[in-house]
């Protein structure tokens, strides 16, 4: 079954690869695209189905609007144009998981279209920017899920019959196609895997989707083609589904180029087809041919109305959008005066977010760096579970740290607090308290606290200073209780007689 | 003037999924020529800047909010099904033909 490949540096010696890339992202709207069933995960087989997502007939569809203003702002965040008038169209095709026997999608007139999107990647010259294209975004539902019963494998070759479930029928998908991306030399792997990841970036950051990648939420399809060099014209390409991860999108962009490569040297052809990637073997097999041209017979979906985007909605819309992730990390690098190596851990470690938060309430970017990627991280990795998990607010650690700075707390100690708040055992300064975990070698609270007792009874002062050093207690109780408890009381009693000029 | 060939009659019943014996692809062909033949009576007309019609009546962003329905339960989603399997449609195999 495996075809004879050559080595990758050959390879590129000898062809100009040229990419393009399909995304589809499931949209996290509540409903389907064209009606109020549930878009839920996981419900019973055919429970979450009406008869306008079955295709009976006469059901009419109705568009969800979360699912456009969704559509639109993806569009948006990729530099893209918004159409002023579009519709859907019907894609005819025959396929047991369409229970319509067409796909409600969009044909010509896509609602998004001309954008970019910029994806930075290690060269040997340092970091480089590359410019990828995006041809279009549009608007279209997914399919039901087929379980292939029989044959030994449950795959669909050598199935005896197949079931479908069509509580995924309707779902709402964009798909978001790139023009052909070219100047990319060797580093097509890595500019295919850094142009998903950035995509998949900016869709979370405009919360429209989960995009889980490994449960099908965000999907790629990658298209390949070899030319002799940039100056020929574009080869015969192929199409590798199923590629859900992002180091699967790499590593089917290297095998595809030394695979078609390998064809190419040896006198063949590369064959126009769909191929299927396999994570285990890292290899891609050949699937559907698409030699002969496919007839979808498109035509206007009559049953769905027209969508004419107002500039005033789509600006509304575009006040929306968040700041562009990458954008975002190249400002707090610089704000936070890091290194991209140390911004790289932050995001490795899942963090950055909950540094950024601390970071807005007040922290230092140093002192909230060092508490997520260090002891926290140390914590969370001991219990194996997410930095996010263990529960720990920015405000407990600002406090925390509050109390570093000025001495109440030494790292040791503020190290057991955190323990006690991860713990859930009360606020900050209570965990302290009930641990009695104050520091109190530090004398300005204290002398702070016996002036204010001495000036809230004057009469002390000069009962302790006329000999009666028994007056003390009343003093060392009054501080006592301003610090909760943690204070020292001897070195209470010898800061109040430093302060009195009294010997005891 | 519309000329359909038996091999266009073949193609459209294989997208249609109909099938249809090699000895009435005449006979159908035929047929559809007569009425493509009517149909186009039109392009006699002057139609240009004429835009194509696709919706009758001039509409245009009807949405519904994105608020969840009831939906038929297992049970109704298959009443009309002509093969059942735990829950799910049962449907012929699917890639026979290849």
């Amino acid at each position: 079954m495996a075809e004879p490949v050559i080595a990758f540096d050959q390879a590129l010696k000898e062809f100009d690869p040229v990419l393009g890339l399909e995304v589809h992202v499931e949209l996290g709207t509540r409903t389907k695209m064209f009606c109020g069933c549930s878009t839920e995960f996981g419900g019973e087989p055919n429970t979450h189905v009406c008869p306008v997502c079955l295709g009976l007939p006469g059901s009419l569809p109705a568009l969800n609007r979360i699912g456009v203003e969704s559509a639109i702002r993806i569009g948006l965040a990729l530099n893209c144009e918004i159409a002023t008038w579009c519709r859907f169209a019907r894609k005819n095709y025959f396929y047991p998981d369409m229970p319509k026997n067409f796909q409600t999608s969009q044909y010509d007139e896509p609602i998004c279209f001309n954008g970019y999107l910029d994806v930075d990647v290690d060269t040997d010259e340092g970091r480089k920017t590359f410019r990828v294209e995006i041809e279009r975004a549009h608007m279209e539902e997914d399919t039901g899920k087929n379980t292939h019963m029989g044959g030994a494998t449950g795959r669909i070759h050598g199935a005896d019959y197949s079931l479908v479930d069509y509580n995924r029928a309707g779902i709402p998908l964009i798909e978001i196609v790139t023009k052909p991306i070219t100047g990319t030399g060797k580093y097509a792997p890595e500019v295919a895997k850094a142009y998903v990841a950035a995509l998949r970036d900016i869709l979370r950051g405009l919360g429209v989707s989960d995009v889980k990648m490994e449960q099908g939420s965000l999907r790629c399809d990658v298209n390949l083609s070899l030319r002799p060099s940039p100056e020929h014209e574009l080869g015969t390409r192929s199409e590798t589904k199923n590629v859900n991860s992002l180091r699967s999108v790499e590593r089917s962009v290297r095998y595809e180029v030394t695979r078609q490569a390998a064809r190419l040297l040896a006198g063949q052809r590369v064959v126009q087809e769909t191929r299927h990637w396999h994570e285990d073997t890292g290899v891609t097999t050949s699937g559907r041919s698409k030699e002969q041209a496919e007839d979808y017979r498109y035509f206007p979906e009559p049953d769905l109305i027209p969508i004419a985007p107002s500039r005033e909605w789509v600006e509304e819309l575009r006040s929306t959008l968040p700041e562009n992730p990458a954008v975002r990390r190249a400002r707090l690098t610089k704000t936070w005066n890091i290194s991209e190596l140390e911004m790289e851990n932050l995001i490795n470690a899942g963090v950055l977010e909950l540094v950024e938060s601390a970071v807005n309430a007040g922290m230092s970017p140093d002192a909230a760096r060092k508490w997520y990627t260090g002891e926290l991280a140390r914590v969370a990795n001991e219990r194996g579970v997410e930095v996010e998990e263990l529960g720990v607010t920015h405000v407990e650690l600002a406090r925390i740290e509050a109390l570093i700075a000025t001495g109440a707390l030494n790292d040791k100690l503020a190290r057991q607090v955190l323990e006690g708040v991860i713990a859930r055992e009360g606020d900050v300064d209570s965990i302290i308290a009930s641990r009695g975990l104050a520091v109190v070698s530090d004398d300005g609270p204290l002398l702070e606290a016996i002036v204010a007792a001495l000036a809230a009874d004057p009469e002390v002062a000069e009962k302790i200073a006329s000999g009666k050093v028994q007056a003390a207690g009343s003093v060392v109780g009054a501080v006592m209780k301003a610090t909760r408890g943690q204070a020292d009381a001897a070195r209470v009693r010898e800061l109040l007689f430093a302060h009195l000029g009294v010997s005891e | 003037m519309a000329a359909i060939s038996r091999d266009d009659v073949a193609h459209l019943a294989r997208l249609a999924r109909i099938d249809i014996p090699e000895s009435e692809l005449d006979h159908y062909a035929s047929q559809l020529d007569a009425i493509l033949e009517a149909v186009d009576k039109v392009s006699g007309l002057d139609t240009s800047g004429v835009e194509p019609m696709s919706h009758p009546v001039k509409m245009e962003n009807v949405f519904r909010e994105d608020i969840p329905a009831p939906s038929l339960n297992a049970q109704q989603a298959l009443a009309g099904a002509p093969a059942v399997e735990d829950s799910r449609f049962r449907v012929p195999r699917i890639l026979d033909e290849e």
